[in-house]
């Protein structure tokens, strides 16, 4: 396969379990459950922790190499009156899919598949093993989560199904109980040096250390964020060798909470509310999720409030954060929460001055 | 290629007959009472079976109608449709009609291949499993279709919440709940499954990992088989079956009331502490389930379990106020954040903590 134009996220990816660089631990076990007695698994970790590259680890040890030529398959299932396209990638042996990414119609995607694969299987290849990954089950439906169930069981003989979540909060009971737990910790920040300074290795590149440091460091052990921060910052160097003191590049919206936290606590009157505002509208119009502007927002704050308002920022924050799910627009819940940011920090202020005098 | 995968202990220890259903005695007895009333007699209600999962509903109601009706008329006169199904109104009335139209023979020979005689009663059985996720109105509808086939056909309904049923439903149904099993009868069955499959492990050991599946048997059957996967050569241990059964071990929990409630952190440490348990992806609400435990424990002699009642009880309310936050889909760092400051203030300043219930 050409490795032209691709990422170095994707180029680099390890798609053995001798190239897993850390969780060795974890590699071992996944290693002796890889074969013919694998049950299903439910792989659970924070974003850009490893999890689908295990995925991927276990299918080839299954599989071999044959597990490498996936296609991309795009369908269109009938479902009585409805028609409803899906994207699938899938090889002789396994199939992939993100449910989620068809809404409300995830309980027919997944019913459809799973019929499909059991009723696929010639009748000489009954015996060997079939594998469903699904991506993102915690933003499944409950209905679709409840389908899957005596599924599970019932074709128990001949298919797995692997399961992939960043939280198993939003897992229903019923499949947890079906399912071995495979947690994926984020990569500490040497783990993440080890891996940045192989793939500068394999690209030529000479990474000092201290780069390495902070790009570990604001990458917040998110290895994927990580290669691609560090990618980025080669770009903008336009040089094989990166100089110690090189930017490490934030995505735009991170500096904008930067720069929003620094207002709040510049001045607090109508005025700069209505300047906040206008960023946080910025903000979404740009496609960033309420929550998870909220959750920078706040890290930035605590960053730099004393540590006696701490506790009650958390306290509004957890709640406006409450308000901004169940609701429908998010920028009434950050703006609230900005104001009453503001109300808090103000007070904190006088309190401060009048034990000056 | 592979081999047929090599079957999971769960589906290969699942009861074929009702008498080796664990611990359920209620519902095993009647039901065995059932099948050897002589045949005919019809005297069989519909059946409501419900309770937390993996504590034998679905087993028992396909052991029963392999007693019932044995290997060779189990497919003419079984119906099975659980949730993977399609649940339309229109789709299941037809499934049904389609089904119970048939008549069933009577005469039919009740010797089974293997010799045995079943009873086959003159009616059908249709088995509506995991049905939480039927629609109210489709429940409406499908009691007229009880009705319509009452005297053919038998319905036996199972879900994990007895709630999510309707009430004109649920009473034309006999009742069983499902308890989540118990210390003793989890460990007879699972000495059984370690001895036949060679699995080494102490008393000790099988009772944390039972104590660990919180009643629920398929878990505490699947996690014996993957970590005896894991370390097939040595005892199993605690830690291997900690992390095959999802638990926040529970040194990480002692650690989190430790860098909450300790002398002299400030709240850069306490978040210190919820960013590192995040990242190694511990589930919050397994920690704040972990963590109220330790909160109601009167033996111990630090952390939480020191505060008094008008601090635990105010603690209490965050933690709930958090579960239901996390459950609803917010964010994780938000809820948890505030679930650690809270801690360390109501630590700190037990004289403050009405401040904390209005915002
Ligand atoms: N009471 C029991 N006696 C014997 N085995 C049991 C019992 N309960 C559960 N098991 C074991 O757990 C497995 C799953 O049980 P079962 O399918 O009956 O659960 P369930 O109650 O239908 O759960 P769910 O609500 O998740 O569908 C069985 O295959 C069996 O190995
Ligand atoms: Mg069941």
């Amino acid at each position: 396969m050409s490795t032209e134009g691709l990422l170095w996220v994707d180029k680099h990816r390890p798609s053995t379990f001798s190239e897993l660089s850390y969780h060795s631990v974890l590699t071992k076990n996944l290693q002796s459950l890889s074969n013919t007695e694998v049950p299903h698994l439910l792989f659970y970790g924070p974003s850009g922790a490893g999890k689908r590259t295990r995925v991927h680890c276990v299918l080839r040890a299954l599989f071999g190499q044959v597990v490498e030529k996936k296609k991309v398959v795009h369908r269109t299932l009938k479902v009585e009156t409805k028609q409803i396209e899906v994207t699938t990638v899938a090889s002789a042996h396994h199939i992939e899919v993100n449910p989620s990414e068809s809404g409300n119609n995830d309980r027919l995607v997944v019913q459809e598949l799973i019929k499909d694969m059991a009723s696929s299987a010639p009748l000489d290849m009954k015996k060997s093993l079939k594998v469903i990954v699904l991506h993102d089950v915690d933003q499944m439906s409950q209905l679709a989560q409840q389908a899957l169930r005596r599924t599970m069981e019932r074709y128990s003989k001949t298919c797995r199904v692997i399961m992939v979540a960043e939280s198993i909060t939003k897992v229903l009971e019923p499949l947890r109980s079906r399912c071995l737990g495979i947690r994926v910790a984020l990569p500490s920040k040497s783990d993440i040096g080890v891996v940045l300074q192989s793939v500068a290795h394999k690209e030529g590149i000479t990474l000092p250390d201290a780069l390495v440091q902070r790009i570990a460091e604001t990458s917040g052990r998110n290895l994927r964020r990580a290669l691609l921060q560090f990618e980025a910052t080669r770009v903008s160097v336009g040089a094989l060798e990166l100089p110690s003191d090189a930017q490490v590049m934030l995505g735009d919206w991170e500096y904008v909470c930067q720069d929003l936290a620094v207002m709040l606590t510049r001045s607090q009157t109508a005025h700069q509310l209505i300047a906040v505002r206008k960023k946080l509208q910025e903000l979404l119009a740009h496609a960033v999720p309420g929550d998870v502007i909220l959750r920078r927002l706040l890290e930035e704050i605590l960053r730099i409030a004393d540590d006696e308002i701490c506790p009650e920022i958390c306290r509004v924050a957890a709640k406006f954060d409450r308000n901004l799910t169940k609701g429908t627009k998010p920028i009434f819940h950050l703006e609230a929460f900005a104001a009453r940011f503001m109300q808090i920090y103000a007070a904190f202020l006088k309190q401060q001055a009048a034990m000056m005098d | 290629m592979k081999e047929a995968a090599a079957q999971l202990w769960v589906e290969k220890y699942r009861p074929r007959a009702v008498s080796e259903v664990a611990h359920q005695e209620e519902v095993v007895a009647t039901l065995q009472k059932a099948v050897k009333e002589p045949a005919g007699r019809g005297d069989l209600p519909h059946l409501l079976l419900y309770g937390p999962p993996g504590t034998g509903k679905t087993s028992t109601a396909l052991a029963l109608c392999r007693d019932l009706f044995g290997p060779q008329h189990y497919r003419s006169r079984v119906l099975e449709l659980n949730a993977s199904d399609e649940r339309g109104i229109k789709v299941v009335r037809d499934k049904i009609k389609v089904f119970a139209q048939i008549a069933v023979v009577s005469n039919v020979n009740t010797k089974g291949p293997d010799g045995k005689t079943y009873p086959c009663p003159p009616y059908k059985i249709i088995i509506l499993d995991e049905a939480d996720a039927i629609t109210r109105d489709a429940q409406t509808a499908l009691r007229r279709t009880m009705e319509v086939y009452s005297r053919v056909t038998r319905f036996i309904i199972i879900c994990n919440y007895v709630s999510r049923i309707i009430g004109p439903l649920a009473s034309r149904c006999a009742k069983f709940r499902f308890n989540p099993l118990p210390m003793d009868a989890m460990k007879g069955h699972m000495r059984r499954i370690a001895k036949d499959e060679g699995v080494k492990v102490s008393d000790e050991t099988l009772k944390f990992l039972i104590h660990s599946s919180d009643g629920d048997l398929r878990k505490a059957i699947n996690t014996m088989q993957s970590a005896h996967r894991m370390q097939s050569d040595t005892d199993l241990d605690m830690d291997s079956i900690s992390a095959a059964a999802c638990l926040v071990p529970p040194s990480v929990v002692a650690a989190f009331d430790k860098a909450t409630t300790a002398k002299g952190h400030t709240n850069t440490s306490v978040r210190k502490a919820v960013d590192e348990i995040l990242s190694e992806g511990y589930s919050p609400i397994q920690l704040l389930a972990q963590y109220a435990d330790r909160l109601n424990r009167r033996t111990q002699s630090e952390g939480v379990s020191k505060m008094n009642d008008m601090q635990k009880a105010s603690l209490a309310l965050v933690i709930a106020s958090a579960e239901k936050a996390l459950i609803d889909g917010c964010d994780e760092k938000i809820q948890l954040y505030d679930v650690a400051s809270s801690i360390s203030r109501i630590a700190h300043a037990p004289e403050d903590i009405q401040v904390l219930k209005v915002v």
